[in-house]
């Protein structure tokens, strides 16, 4: 039983202040994907069939690399805020909150895990360089 | 939050069937969500036959053919009857509308009636508008001035007097906020399209003094921005408004005071 008032009611917690940063974030975000896409699936496109070398070789360069990772970083950035709207629209209280947070971890770990690699398949250093697979794999990205 | 199905006391059973009209050649049937607060039953769905020789042409006028013929119990609000007291509003052929300006030739087969979806009820086709009304008057729904109040009236031009045209047509019937899913999952805290159609026009109007103030009010994740621009409140306007752009008119003013 409560006696609030329907204006009570209404009113709630108050505003949050938020909403424009999100809002404006996910229209930036989808305008920077169409080139983006587009630039990340042609050199992509090339390499894919040509094994781990080939892969290698096309990160290896600048543009390319820098572009992979932009795509990476800003496609997981839309996933997130994209999937947190979907969420807020379908459910309340502690599920909400729990999915949420779970999301923006999962996109931040997709993210840095998608611009790490690629990284050699396996690489068994020699005993007397330990960090060869390391520098491998940050000269090739 | 999303509901799928409805609760177990709101399921809906088959109603009653009432007698044909003695003599009537030209009839039509009627399917009728039926509730009442007072017998503890699920809601049903009663079936009646109206004799459309010697009834009007509106959806509204066989509900009161109903009422006055058929079955006293039936309940409804209407007043007008020409659509601007927005009180007829109901779920009528699977649209919000009001049944006062609704056609019956516009819609093919048995007439299938429902009170406005999503919303409590609280008797047959009279829904609570209780919250719906509440969120209105938080939009402050009139004028607000902070300089000295002009000797005469506020004035404004013939040209900003133009730009609430589409907005102050409202009549708020509801048939918009409650054919939004939005709404329909949050509206204990998004406005919903008619609140914020409101509130875009108090926004634009040239002689409010708030305009800052009431973006403020509506800057929130969930007031504002569960709209997602289904577009819904549009297509089922009675009068034919549209209130997702209203509301993409405000998102772009925010967008403006930050960039």
């Amino acid at each position: 039983m409560s006696y609030k008032t329907d204006y009570n009611a209404v009113a709630g917690l108050g505003r949050a202040n938020e909403g424009v940063h999100h809002f404006w974030m996910q229209r930036l975000t989808s305008i920077a994907l169409v080139p983006l896409t587009i630039l990340f699936l042609i050199p992509f496109g090339r390499a894919l069939g040509g094994g781990h070398e080939a892969l290698v070789a096309t990160y290896g360069q600048f543009g390319n690399a820098v572009t992979a990772i932009l795509f990476i970083a800003v496609a997981c950035w839309h996933f997130a805020i994209g999937m947190q709207v979907v969420i807020e629209d379908y459910l309340a209280g502690g599920a909400r909150l729990v999915l949420v947070i779970l999301t923006k971890l999962f996109s931040a770990t997709l993210a840095v895990s998608g611009i790490i690699w690629p990284s050699p398949p396996s690489c068994s250093a020699p005993e007397d360089r330990p960090n060869v697979c390391l520098s491998n794999r940050t000269t090739h990205l | 939050m999303v509901q799928l199905t409805l609760p177990k006391n709101s399921k809906i059973r088959t109603g009653k069937t009432w007698p044909k009209p003695e003599g009537a050649k030209n009839t039509r049937t009627f399917r009728i969500y039926r509730w009442s607060p007072d017998d503890g039953e699920n809601p049903r769905v009663d079936t009646y036959f109206v004799d459309m020789d010697t009834c009007g042409p509106m959806v509204l006028d066989a509900l009161i053919k109903i009422k006055n013929e058929i079955d006293p119990t039936l309940t409804f609000r209407r007043s007008c009857r020409e659509g601007i007291c927005g009180s007829c509003a109901m779920n009528i052929d699977g649209r919000n509308t009001l049944a006062c300006i609704f056609g019956m030739d516009e819609i093919k087969g048995d007439v299938k009636i429902y009170p406005l979806p999503h919303m409590p009820v609280v008797k047959d086709l009279v829904p609570d508008l209780t919250h719906f009304y509440a969120q209105h008057e938080s939009i402050m729904p009139w004028l607000e001035t902070k300089s000295n109040t002009p000797a005469k009236e506020w004035k404004q031009s013939v040209e900003d007097r133009a730009k609430l045209d589409r907005l102050y047509e409202c009549v708020m019937c509801a048939c918009c906020s409650t054919s939004c899913p939005s709404y329909w999952w949050n509206a204990d805290r998004y406005l919903g399209p008619a609140a914020l159609l409101h509130a875009y026009r108090w926004i634009i109007d040239s002689r409010d003094e708030t305009t800052g103030e009431r973006l403020d009010d509506l800057h929130d994740p969930f007031k504002l921005y569960r709209c997602h621009t289904i577009m819904n409140c549009a297509s089922t306007c009675p009068k034919g408004l549209n209130p997702a752009k209203a509301i993409a008119e405000i998102k772009k003013m925010m967008v403006e005071r930050v960039v």
